[in-house]
């Protein structure tokens, strides 16, 4: 093996990525812009729920109500109307997340001791996020009524009540950025060192360079090397700079090792240039590696827990997962990040990733060297 | 040290053929080509040319046959053997963003050529191809000429004792082309053996020895007089012995078809 040799064919792979300018915004841009779309804009976090607030009671019980919404931090009552079509138009146009209907009858019903409904109506298109402010909506009714139980027998209870006393672990404050944000760090390595790794394969071909080198006395796994650690030490740089984003900029803690963290980065890097390189062998141009990665890139995405759980797919699709880098590295990197965890509990994800890793590394250089030889 | 190998031709091709799939790209070919000549290929499009010299630069192996450079066989012996050759394919791939030192100085590297000795290398192979004015220039900037003699220099750069050349002057203005033919002499006269192929036939001129292939065969191996014999050019000689090819092949399918009825 030729060190000497290597180190050149980094030299030259350095220079032509920085005298390529459309390299640059790529290389700045991407992980700029991952981190801040993940930081702020993806938020599922709910901050405020807009209702529209219909009252045909106009007794003090239907005030009691409208009182608990109002004073209630989470609920912004942005539209009083009197005419049901206007509170569906609100609906219709987004204009309102809720609407609360409450019908003539409601204190009448009330003072007899029977049940007063109140309509409320839900915008169900983005499912996960009504099903949010619902169970919100419900736990303010919930505590109204006791409140007109109190009122109205306002004798001591004999019996005691339940409380519960909650503690949200690892991300006390529910930040949806807490989730994302770590998530970021291994998805910008994953979508430069793919692409890259791959292109830079692939130009030599197009270019007719690849012939050239094969004449010459360079050996296929010194060419492996000269274009993969030029792409390994670019993804490193933008981890840390990812990294530090998130810690500074979105205060993410590090509770766990950074050591640990780093060595799954690499575990990680071993598999995403395995398939840059196997991507690299099966395309002619650089417009396939370019389609292939993104092709890979998207379902390695969604089948990998970033942004929607395992749990929820279908089971053929789990097994699937299992064979997805993302998924084990995500794991780790928010193990480390929030939890604080280290090998004990992570031992199986660091496995998984080392095997992953090995095998499609392998099996690319295999059919690397085939193609060389 | 073999005691074949003071006697064995520089390069022997022997029976060497080359399929790919149904279509056999080379049939049987076999020459012999001595040290310190240069060894023309002529012969129409898609007549193996290419193939044959991919072989001869270890690039792909032949399907039967054995090709000898030095003794050594260039599928068993590989390494060794590209070692020995250079090898310039009809496009000849230069790093189009890097200039044109850059890409000498990336060859050299990838040779392992050693410090005192770069400089002096440099100065020799960018001088003969008239591209010291150039040397800032990004290679794909250059003309076509320029690219070659650059592509040119980068394959001489570890001087090679065997130079394989496939059509290295195509497309190339006849100015570039008469220096180009002129840096290929001077490789002869210091003793360096050279197998070009090529399309122009004035070239086929300037070569000591000329193999015409044709459907993937050698139809004959002769010095370029002897080819032209009674004719007025080597063109004209050509394609009249294409034209008889093609009868004989006719014929002989003709006759093929009929033993087989």
């Amino acid at each position: 093996m030729s060190f000497l040799r290597i180190r050149e064919l980094v030299r030259k792979e350095f220079i032509q990525l920085f005298r390529d300018k459309r390299n640059r915004p790529i290389l700045i841009m991407a992980p700029l812009i991952q981190i801040l779309i993940f930081g702020y804009v993806v938020n599922f976090d709910i901050t405020s729920i807009r209702v529209a607030l219909l009252d045909h009671s106009r007794t003090v019980e239907s005030r009691t109500i409208i009182d608990t919404f109002s004073a209630n931090r989470m609920f912004q009552i942005t539209n009083v109307v009197d005419d049901p079509k206007a509170m569906e138009e609100l609906l219709l146009r987004g204009k309102v997340d809720i609407g609360i209907k409450i019908g003539p009858d409601l204190a009448r019903k009330i003072r007899r001791g029977e049940t007063a409904e109140i309509q409320i109506l839900a915008d169900g298109t983005v499912s996960n996020m009504t099903a949010i402010r619902v169970s919100y909506v419900m736990t303010v009714l919930e505590r109204l009524n006791r409140q007109f139980l109190r009122d109205i027998y306002s004798v001591q209870m004999t019996y005691g009540r339940i409380d519960a006393r909650l503690r949200t672990w690892y991300n006390p404050n529910l930040y949806s950025r807490h989730f994302f944000v770590p998530g970021i760090v291994a998805f910008v390595v994953m979508l430069i060192s793919l692409l890259f790794t791959s292109m830079a394969v692939i130009k030599e071909k197009e270019g007719g360079t690849m012939e050239q080198l094969i004449v010459t006395p360079m050996k296929p796994y010194e060419l492996i090397m000269g274009k993969t650690i030029p792409y390994i030490i670019i993804s490193l740089i933008q981890m840390v700079i990812v990294t530090i984003l998130a810690v500074y900029w979105f205060e993410l803690p590090i509770r766990g090792s950074l050591p640990l963290f780093f060595l799954a980065i690499c575990l990680f890097l071993i598999s995403t240039m395995g398939i840059g390189l196997f991507i690299s062998t099966i395309s002619a141009t650089q417009q396939q590696a370019m389609m292939t990665t993104f092709f890979f890139i998207q379902p390695s995405f969604l089948l990998s827990g970033f942004v929607f759980p395992i749990a929820n797919m279908p089971v053929v699709v789990q097994w699937l997962t299992y064979l997805n880098p993302f998924r084990y590295i995500l794991v780790i990197i928010r193990g480390i990040f929030l939890k604080g965890v280290g090998l004990d509990v992570l031992w199986p994800q660091y496995t998984a990733l080392t095997i992953l890793g090995l095998a499609v590394f392998t099996a690319a250089v295999l059919r690397f060297h085939k193609r060389l030889d | 040290m073999k005691p074949e190998q003071a006697s064995s031709p520089f390069v022997a091709i022997d029976h060497v053929s080359m399929r790919f799939g149904e279509v056999e790209a080379v049939r049987d070919v076999s020459m012999e080509i001595e040290k310190g000549e240069i060894f023309g290929l002529v012969g129409s499009d898609g007549a193996g040319k290419s193939t044959l010299l991919r072989m001869v630069a270890t690039m792909i192996k032949p399907t039967a046959g054995k090709i000898l450079i030095t003794g050594m066989d260039v599928v068993s012996d590989k390494r060794k053997v590209k070692d020995l050759i250079g090898y310039m394919p009809q496009r000849f791939g230069l790093y189009p963003d890097l200039t044109v030192d850059e890409n000498l100085q990336f060859f050299m590297d990838i040779f392992g050529i050693p410090r005192g000795e770069r400089a002096k290398r440099r100065e020799k192979y960018l001088g003969f191809s008239n591209l010291l004015p150039f040397t800032d220039r990004p290679a794909g900037a250059l003309s076509g000429g320029m690219k070659q003699k650059l592509g040119l220099a980068c394959v001489l750069i570890h001087e090679p004792s065997l130079l394989i050349l496939d059509e290295p002057t195509n497309g190339v203005d006849p100015v570039s082309r008469q220096e180009f033919w002129d840096i290929l002499d001077e490789m002869r006269r210091v003793g360096m053996t050279i197998i070009v192929s090529t399309a122009y036939l004035d070239e086929g001129e300037k070569c000591n020895n000329l193999a015409m292939m044709h459907k993937a065969q050698v139809i004959d191996i002769a010095t370029p007089a002897a080819i032209r014999s009674s004719f007025p050019t080597l063109e004209a000689a050509m394609i009249s012995r294409l034209q008889e090819a093609d009868q004989d092949i006719a014929r002989d399918t003709f006759r093929h078809h009929a033993i087989n009825q």
